[in-house]
């Protein structure tokens, strides 16, 4: 199973970045990622929290845009060369990386989230690999 | 140096007397030629004989842009379209366009309105004028165009988007004059400079219009530059340039009034007012074949007044504009009506129906910003798909209006709701 990310549109205006942590926090809904792409225009607000389902609907209801993409969560090796080894086995198999941002884990563990053209076959052809992700259960202990 | 100064001279009792002998013949010719006058008329129990003179026109109905556009497009026409040399569209207040057509008696009509406004300005056959408004459907171009060449000068149809080869020929032709939008004229003068050829031009006289602007801008632009900058009024559905212009003491455009009758009528009562009340803008077109009008509101907010003027023109003659009595917006020379971009954004189903225009002028160049509310179900976690749809209500736009507009995308119920008439736009440029 893939993992769900939260999407979230702001306008480049003072403080609303705030407006849209102080929902989840209000709620409960703990940020585990998060990647912001700007243009001079609005934000887009890219989160992976560990209940994107609570943090959807209090966001929708405080009349934020906010969508829920699948997302690959990745883990991978902390040491060089191993987001490369990565990226050559998606590639090799056609599948686009849309974007990526990173996501901390303890110990010497990493983990990516990436946003592919085909997540469920991106699963697939990890699953083979036998590189991990992890899935919206494992993010919900986090 | 005064054009026609049989026409522009004339004592009031002359003028009054030609204008009644011409409203009486226009109103029989657009009763006789012309459905939806004649049914306008006799839904007031109005003859065309209770018409004797200028003294009876309060008691004609007035023409609106709405009719034009019910009528689209050439239901207004009193001649077949056999005799029409010329169609020009304007902006509608929806989609659809205004249409004025012109027989080739207008065309000379109209060649000689530009050709007194020129003169009033200075420029004659020795002249070199660049004519730098669109030469297309929009009046502006062809309009001044044609009467640049009645007057002789040598005239170059510049029309819009190249100011870099403007400026070059400006220099390398010796250009004497241009006929532009004030607010271009100062763009083109902050290039001049950039470029260190203020004091190889040559230019003198500039004629200014199709946007309103106020006397600290025509200040602006004569210090800048070096030169005379004069006024020219007109709208398309009337004729197009040429129908007022202001002479070198501007006090005031004097109206070209042999064939526009103007008056000015009170924005509630439409009672007309006398001089120097602030009113509506009122034309009865005296000469027009093609698409003559009975006092078309123009809508645009100014005062009249009479009296001999210092260059010793005797013609009628109307103040800087104050404004507007409806929404229409002029950018960049375009005019803009608000529900014309509503009519394009409704087209597109990714976005709702309300939306804030956000005018502005940076740089001398009018901006147009339209903040535009996407739908929560549209909006994708990816950037591209985000510019895309931009993109897309960008051309819808343009599509609709002829000027690229910067598109906004907020969030979805961001916009201030309004209860009845929406206000929709903030024009923060200072043009009245
Ligand atoms: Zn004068």
């Amino acid at each position: 199973m893939v993992a769900k990310q939260l999407s979230v549109f702001i306008e480049n205006r003072q403080g609303r970045l705030g407006e849209v942590l102080a929902v989840l926090k209000e709620n409960g809904v703990n940020i585990l990622s998060l990647s912001l792409a700007d243009t001079t225009e609005y934000g887009l607000l890219r989160l992976i929290v560990n209940d994107s389902q609570l943090g959807k609907e209090m966001l929708s209801k405080e009349g934020f845009s906010t969508i829920v993409s699948d997302v690959l969560v990745v883990k991978i090796d902390h040491k060089c060369g191993s987001l490369q080894g990565l990226l050559t086995i998606l590639s090799k198999e056609n599948i686009n990386v849309e974007y990526m941002y990173g996501l901390s884990l303890d110990g010497d563990q990493a983990s990516v989230v990436i946003k592919t053209s085909h997540p469920e076959k991106a699963m697939e052809i990890l699953k083979a690999q036998k590189i991990s992700t992890l899935t919206n259960e494992d993010l919900k202990d986090m | 140096m005064i054009w026609n100064k049989e026409m522009e001279c004339m004592s009031r009792d002359k003028m009054t007397e030609l204008q009644s002998e011409r409203l009486v013949k226009l109103v029989n010719y657009v009763y006789n030629n012309v459905e939806f006058y004649k049914k306008k008329m006799q839904a007031i129990g109005l003859k065309p004989s209770d018409i004797k003179g200028v003294e009876d026109l309060y008691k004609l109905p007035f023409t609106t842009k709405d009719d034009l556009r019910d009528n689209y497009p050439f239901g207004l026409f009193a001649v077949p379209k056999s005799k029409i040399v010329r169609v020009h569209a304007s902006s509608g207040t929806t989609g659809k366009a205004t249409v004025v057509g012109y027989t080739k008696n207008d065309i000379e009509a109209w060649a000689e309105c530009v050709a007194r406004c020129f003169s009033m300005a200075g420029i004659s056959n020795d002249d070199i004028i660049q004519v730098a408004y669109g030469y297309g459907l929009f009046t502006g171009g062809l309009g001044a165009h044609y009467g640049a060449e009645k007057i002789g000068a040598m005239t170059v149809p510049m029309s819009t988007g190249n100011s870099k080869k403007l400026i070059t020929m400006m220099t390398d032709f010796q250009a004497t004059a241009i006929a532009c939008t004030p607010s271009y004229l100062l763009h083109l003068s902050e290039l001049i400079k950039e470029e260190d050829l203020l004091s190889t031009i040559k230019l003198k006289t500039a004629i200014c219009g199709a946007e309103p602007w106020t006397e600290e801008m025509r200040k602006q632009i004569e210090s800048s530059l070096n030169i005379s900058a004069f006024d020219i009024y007109g709208l398309s559905e009337v004729m197009g340039p040429g129908v007022a212009c202001d002479c070198k003491y501007h006090k005031g455009l004097h109206i070209c009034e042999d064939h526009f009758l103007p008056e000015i009528v009170d924005s509630k009562t439409k009672q007309p007012l006398g001089d120097n009340q602030l009113g509506e803008l009122v034309f009865t077109t005296l000469t027009k074949e093609g698409l003559p009008l009975i006092r078309y509101n123009t809508k645009d907010l100014t005062e009249m007044y009479h009296g001999t003027c210092d260059c010793g023109r005797t013609s009628v003659r109307i103040g800087k504009f104050k404004g507007r009595a409806d929404d229409m917006l002029i950018i960049r020379g375009v005019n803009v009506f608000p529900s014309q971009i509503e009519a394009a954004l409704v087209g597109l189903e990714e976005v709702s129906a309300h939306y804030h225009i956000i005018v502005d002028r940076i740089n001398n160049l009018d901006t147009l910003e339209i903040q535009v509310e996407v739908k929560e179900e549209y909006f994708t976690d990816e950037i591209r798909s985000i510019e895309t749809l931009t993109k897309k209500i960008a051309h819808a736009v343009n599509q609709a209006l002829g000027l690229n507009a910067k598109i906004k995308l907020v969030e979805p119920k961001s916009l201030t709701r309004f209860e009845g008439k929406s206000v929709h736009v903030t024009d923060k440029r200072k043009l009245y």
